[in-house]
């Protein structure tokens, strides 16, 4: 009877502090590494995907930084000309708190860049880079 | 007898004065095309470019446009079928050529009647109104592209579209 108490207060305790401090962008990550087997996210891979030239996708948009900008704080530019605003959560704290909306960006510029969709594991690695910047 | 000058004086400066607020608005109003206020539409059509006011195309360009999205001038701007859907008809519903839209049919005068124009950059009547735009402004690193409305009409957003 007592040790049905300590476990279930303990499962309180841990849904609550998930409750507490996870936020869309926690899930996302979350997920992504489920779906990544685990291997853990790294700031600095995400830094490599973001400014890294591809060959795979179309020739005018080589790399993120061809929209995003090299400096994740400072705005970037769509080709059409349009501003967009910085990528950095410190800048633009509404960023990746839309699960559908990041989803759906990735799988339009991963394949614009990479010419395919990113891996659950680049996608991890991209988000924790631009959350840490 | 000085006294009663003074309202009177205030009254005139002010009427003067609405009355030019009044002209410029109505001036304003010929370049005017309402944004776009639904915020899907806004939030799914304006993350590449300005989201372009529904009421400079005709409906049968936007009908074609939303059936083609994932080639949308090179480019894959596919949604899903729901979305799709409800985006088509805010579309539709205040198209140039739908009811009551009387400024943007200035714009789309010379459109082949049945045609379904794509880009609002190649309506006839707006290549007309920006011939006067020389060739080195439209390259200017600013601009970028002739869909880049904001660059030169900086109310865009809000619907203005002045010098
Ligand atoms: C062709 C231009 C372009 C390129 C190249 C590009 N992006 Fe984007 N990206 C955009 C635009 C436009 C948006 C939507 C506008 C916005 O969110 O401000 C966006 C939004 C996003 C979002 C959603 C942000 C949010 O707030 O939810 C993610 C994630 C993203 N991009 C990731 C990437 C990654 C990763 C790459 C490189 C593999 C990349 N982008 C390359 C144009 C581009
Ligand atoms: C993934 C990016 C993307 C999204 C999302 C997108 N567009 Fe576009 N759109 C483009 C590009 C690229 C062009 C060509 C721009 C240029 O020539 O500079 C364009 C051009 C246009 C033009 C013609 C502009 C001209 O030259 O007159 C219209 C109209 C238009 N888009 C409407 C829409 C509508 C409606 C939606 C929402 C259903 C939408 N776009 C969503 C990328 C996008
Ligand atoms: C390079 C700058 C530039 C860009 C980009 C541009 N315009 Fe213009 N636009 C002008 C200028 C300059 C005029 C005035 C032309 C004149 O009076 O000779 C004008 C005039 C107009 C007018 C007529 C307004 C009136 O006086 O009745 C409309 C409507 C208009 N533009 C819409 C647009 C739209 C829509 C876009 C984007 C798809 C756009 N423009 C992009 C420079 C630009």
């Amino acid at each position: 009877m007592k040790n049905r108490l300590v476990v279930t207060s303990g499962i309180a305790v841990m849904i609550l502090s998930t409750a507490t401090f996870a936020g869309p962008r926690e899930d996302l990550l979350a997920q992504y590494a489920a779906a990544a087997n685990a291997r853990g996210f790294s700031a600095v891979r995400g830094q490599a995907l973001h400014t890294q030239s591809f060959s795979g996708g179309k020739p005018d948009t080589p790399s993120c930084t061809t929209c995003h900008g090299k400096d994740t704080r400072g705005p970037g530019r769509a080709p059409s000309g349009k501003t967009i605003e910085p990528l950095a959560v410190s800048v633009t704290p509404t960023r990746y708190t839309d699960p559908a909306k990041v989803e759906k960006w990735f799988k339009r510029n991963c394949t614009e860049v990479l010419g395919r969709e990113c891996t659950p594991q680049e996608k991890g690695d991209w988000l924790t880079f631009v959350i840490t910047q | 007898m000085r006294i009663p000058h003074r309202p009177l004086a205030i009254g005139l400066v002010t009427l003067a004065f609405s009355a030019l607020i009044l002209a410029r608005a109505q001036a304003g109003d010929r370049h005017f095309f309402s944004p776009v206020a639904d915020p899907l539409v806004k939030e799914e059509c304006g993350g590449c470019h300005l989201a372009f006011p529904p009421s400079m195309l005709p409906a049968r360009s936007w009908q074609r446009m939303m059936g083609e999205l994932d080639n949308h001038f090179g480019d894959n701007a596919s949604l899903d079928p729901a979305t799709a859907e409800k985006i088509r008809s805010y579309l539709i519903a205040n198209a140039g050529d739908a009811a009551g839209q009387r400024y943007s049919s200035k714009l789309l005068k010379g459109v082949v009647a049945g045609a379904a124009p794509q880009r609002i950059t190649q309506l006839p009547k707006w290549v007309s109104e920006h011939r006067k735009v020389p060739e080195w402004e439209w390259r200017h690193k600013d601009v970028r592209s002739k869909a880049n409305c904001v660059a030169c009409h900086t109310a865009a957003e809000q619907g203005y579209y002045e010098e």
